[in-house]
């Protein structure tokens, strides 16, 4: 790992912002190996940790360092010998900055991936060459694609136990698309790999030449990131209202700010602007952040507005452009995946987060449920944990929503159980 | 980060990071109704007070600054944290690892072991004395293994305890604050960002660092590969050999678990050329605590660490 070989990337102006992406596989598809080879070939892992996993390496009666016990977890998870939550790791290439979320192949599954898909704007979903497509793969596939991750990469991994054969890679792209087709998956590309031996992660290797496209390296550093790609109607839940009325500053006397992050779309000085639910309309006065006024600002920025006429405005309001709007509604039906071990119980009542926004929420009633091996649908009274169903809810506050697979930001909401606080649920609105 | 004068919407990985930070930010300040914010005049705390004032000027920060003082630390970094929370012009509370030992509850097992695992005791009486409902943090979740699965808010109960196998699920950018009273959520908002990010953060917002951060002379003796500073709290033992090393700290904080590494580096733009190359980890460098068991972090965040 030789230091000059990474200062040069430093010193390109170039910045491909951040992209978010999610790996996911049954057990010993390779998914540590993956990643491990990812940080290393990157050269995002130091010598103390590579020293550490050396140690571990050899105290195991390993020959070679296994990189998979570079994203071994938690020490209750080590014991068990499994992964149990998600975790994070970061890397760059100093063109781009990688967030992964690694989401565990065991028990609990369905929930992890769900939590690691919803922030993901890329999925690489492993086969093993020799299995070929398993129920798993089928079942990550309807996973990411119902959390409305926009790309997917199948990595078909363990290329040299079938002798680097590209029949065997072209047999398993061929069964995926015919069932991606099903799901209404778009956009797919395949990959051959091996990730012990790392061909074609970073470095292309020798033994895949019949493969002409891309490295995962390449595909990684080309993906669209998340926000030049989401909805173009302007979105803006307010967080926070600033009223300094500092006595000793007559300027900040009637300043108010209304904070908040723009969750989709772009807003411009001048426009004007609908308050939901309120549905009073405005104008823009001034885009703020920290001092200095902005003519526009857009998806994912974090920015204070500042409005033409005094409306009362509060967190949990929306802003939208008048022609643009959102939905505003009592009612909602959903995706929902459940995440806790206590059955939703539709007697009950929940409370619902969406945005800024939060509202009491009674089930309406339970469509059906998916049965994620075999994409089935059936009819069910309750839901237990990794369960994922179509559900309706009525609201006791209305709330101000798009699509999800329209909008990731104001299409998505949780579901929270006021006796224990905890976040019990998630939900896509369809 | 320079976004007015962009042309087409793009956002540098700063921009990004910096804007999921201020928007974790104003979600505590909107659905907490007692937060308070760690600030020890550490680098990521500091960037953690720039975040802050995105966030909320022109406005006062909505919780006030919070740090827990081992009694252990470098006389620069606590004028520096005094002097910055005169500057910003926010409340300051400092509570001491020392108050607790003479409220007998920290008790060192000796008189040279070090302060600093004890500072959960002092937190979590910070926490019941304030009745805060929300603490907000600097930890990152590529310092250590058992950060990289922590939530961006975590729940603690009433005992500070966090547990690993029971945490909250987290999804989009929904987070969930609430609790009952006498528990208690950690807010790690630059989670997300590493060492480097920091640096280049520090660099695009020419914020300025207490000065140990920065190459000076230092008398230090060689233990294990790592360099102990020779200080009044850690003072040479027999045999020791000292010698006068032209040094930097990568992270500051207690000086009997801190240890500066070797380093010319006399400004920001230096130590980011030596960050993105260096090959050895933030905590692995400097971390004199760390080195007994892998697993060491995870217990003591249990106990309630930060
Ligand atoms: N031959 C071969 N073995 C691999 C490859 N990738 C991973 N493995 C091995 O497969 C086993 C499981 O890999 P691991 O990364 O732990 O799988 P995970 O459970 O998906 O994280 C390990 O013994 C790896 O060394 C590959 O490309 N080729």
């Amino acid at each position: 790992m030789s230091a000059i070989e990474r200062l040069p990337e430093f010193e390109q102006p170039v910045d491909n912002g951040l992209l978010r992406f999610l790996t996911c596989g049954s057990v010993d598809d390779g998914k540590s190996t993956l990643i491990g080879r990812l940080l290393f070939d990157t050269k995002t892992i130091l010598a103390d940790t590579l020293h550490s996993i050396e140690r571990t390496s050899h105290r195991r009666g390993l020959e070679a360092v296994d990189l998979s016990l570079l994203t071994d977890g938690l020490q209750a998870e080590r014991e068990q010998g499994i992964t149990i939550d998600v975790a994070y790791r970061y890397f760059t290439t100093g063109r781009r900055k990688y967030i992964i979320a690694d989401a565990p192949g065991h028990e609990q599954y369905t929930r992890n991936m769900v939590t690691a898909a919803s922030t993901a704007n890329l999925a690489i979903i492993l086969v093993d060459a020799r299995k070929g497509i398993l129920t798993q793969t089928r079942r990550h596939s309807y996973l990411a694609h119902l959390v409305g991750i926009p790309h997917l990469v199948v990595a078909i991994n363990k290329m040299d136990l079938v002798d680097y054969d590209q029949a065997v890679f072209e047999r398993i792209r061929g069964e995926y698309l015919a069932f991606a087709a099903q799901l209404g998956i778009k956009d797919v590309r395949f990959i051959p790999l091996s990730a012990l031996n790392g061909d074609m992660i970073v470095d292309r290797g020798e033994r895949l030449g019949w493969y002409q496209g891309p490295t995962l390296l390449d595909i990684l550093e080309s993906a669209p990131a998340a926000h030049t790609e989401s909805d173009e109607r302007f979105r803006f839940p307010v967080q926070y209202v600033c009223r300094p009325q500092k006595a000793d500053d007559p300027k900040l006397h009637d300043y108010r700010g209304f904070m908040g992050r723009v969750e989709s779309g772009e807003v411009a000085v001048g426009d004007e602007i609908v308050v939901l639910p309120s549905e009073r309309r405005t104008r823009i006065k001034d885009i703020q952040l920290y001092g200095q006024s902005l003519p526009r600002a857009f998806a994912e920025q974090s920015v204070t507005l500042l409005l033409e006429d005094e409306i009362d405005i509060s967190r949990g309001d929306m802003m939208v452009h008048p022609e643009k709007s959102a939905l505003v509604t009592r009612q909602i039906d959903a995706m929902v995946c459940w995440l806790a071990e206590a059955p939703l119980d539709p007697q009950r009542k929940y409370l619902v987060r969406q945005t800024t926004r939060e509202s009491k929420a009674m089930v309406g009633g339970i469509s059906y449920r998916v049965d994620i091996n075999s994409l089935e649908q059936a009819p069910a009274e309750r839901l237990a944990m990794n369960d994922i169903a179509k559900v309706s809810f009525k609201l006791a506050q209305p709330l101000c929503v798009d699509r999800y697979a329209e909008n990731r930001a104001t299409g998505a909401f949780i579901i929270i159980d006021e006796s224990t606080n905890n976040t019990v649920g998630a939900g896509m609105i369809l | 980060m320079s976004t007015a004068t962009q042309s087409h919407s793009t956002l540098s990985h700063l921009d990004w990071l910096e804007a999921e930070s201020i928007h974790i930010l104003r979600e505590v300040a909107g659905q907490c109704a007692n937060p308070a914010m760690l600030f020890s005049g550490g680098k990521d705390s500091i960037v953690m007070l720039r975040l802050a004032e995105k966030a909320f000027r022109p406005g006062r920060f909505p919780f006030p600054l919070l740090h827990v003082d081992t009694g252990h630390n470098y006389s620069e970094v606590i004028d520096f944290r005094d002097a910055r929370a005169c500057e910003l012009n926010e409340r300051l509370i400092v509570r001491s690892v020392e108050d607790s030992m003479r409220r007998g509850t920290v008790v060192l097992k000796s008189a040279d072991e070090s302060r600093n695992k004890h500072q959960s005791v002092t937190l979590l009486e910070a926490i019941e004395e304030f009745g805060f409902d929300a603490c907000i943090g600097g930890a990152r979740r590529d310092e250590e293994k058992a950060r990289a699965k922590e939530r961006l808010f975590s729940f603690r109960d009433g005992f500070g305890q966090w547990d690993p196998k029971n945490q909250r699920p987290e999804l989009w950018d929904l987070y969930n604050a609430r609790v009952h009273k006498g528990e208690n959520i950690r807010v790690f908002p630059i989670s997300n960002w590493t060492e480097l990010d920091v640096w280049q953060y520090i660099e695009s917002e020419k914020l300025q660092l207490p000065s140990i951060y920065f190459a000076h002379t230092r008398p230090v003796v060689r233990k294990g590969g790592l360099l102990q500073p020779v200080t009044e709290i850690t003072p040479v033992k027999p045999g020791d050999v000292i010698e006068d090393v032209l040094v930097r700290f990568r992270t500051v904080g207690d000086i009997t678990c801190t240890a500066p590494v070797e380093s010319d580096a006399a400004t920001v733009a230096a130590i980011i050329v030596e960050t993105a190359t260096t090959t050895v980890t933030e905590r692995g460098a400097t971390r004199l605590d760390d080195q007994t068991s892998e697993a060491s972090m995870e217990q003591r965040k249990k106990e309630g660490y930060f």
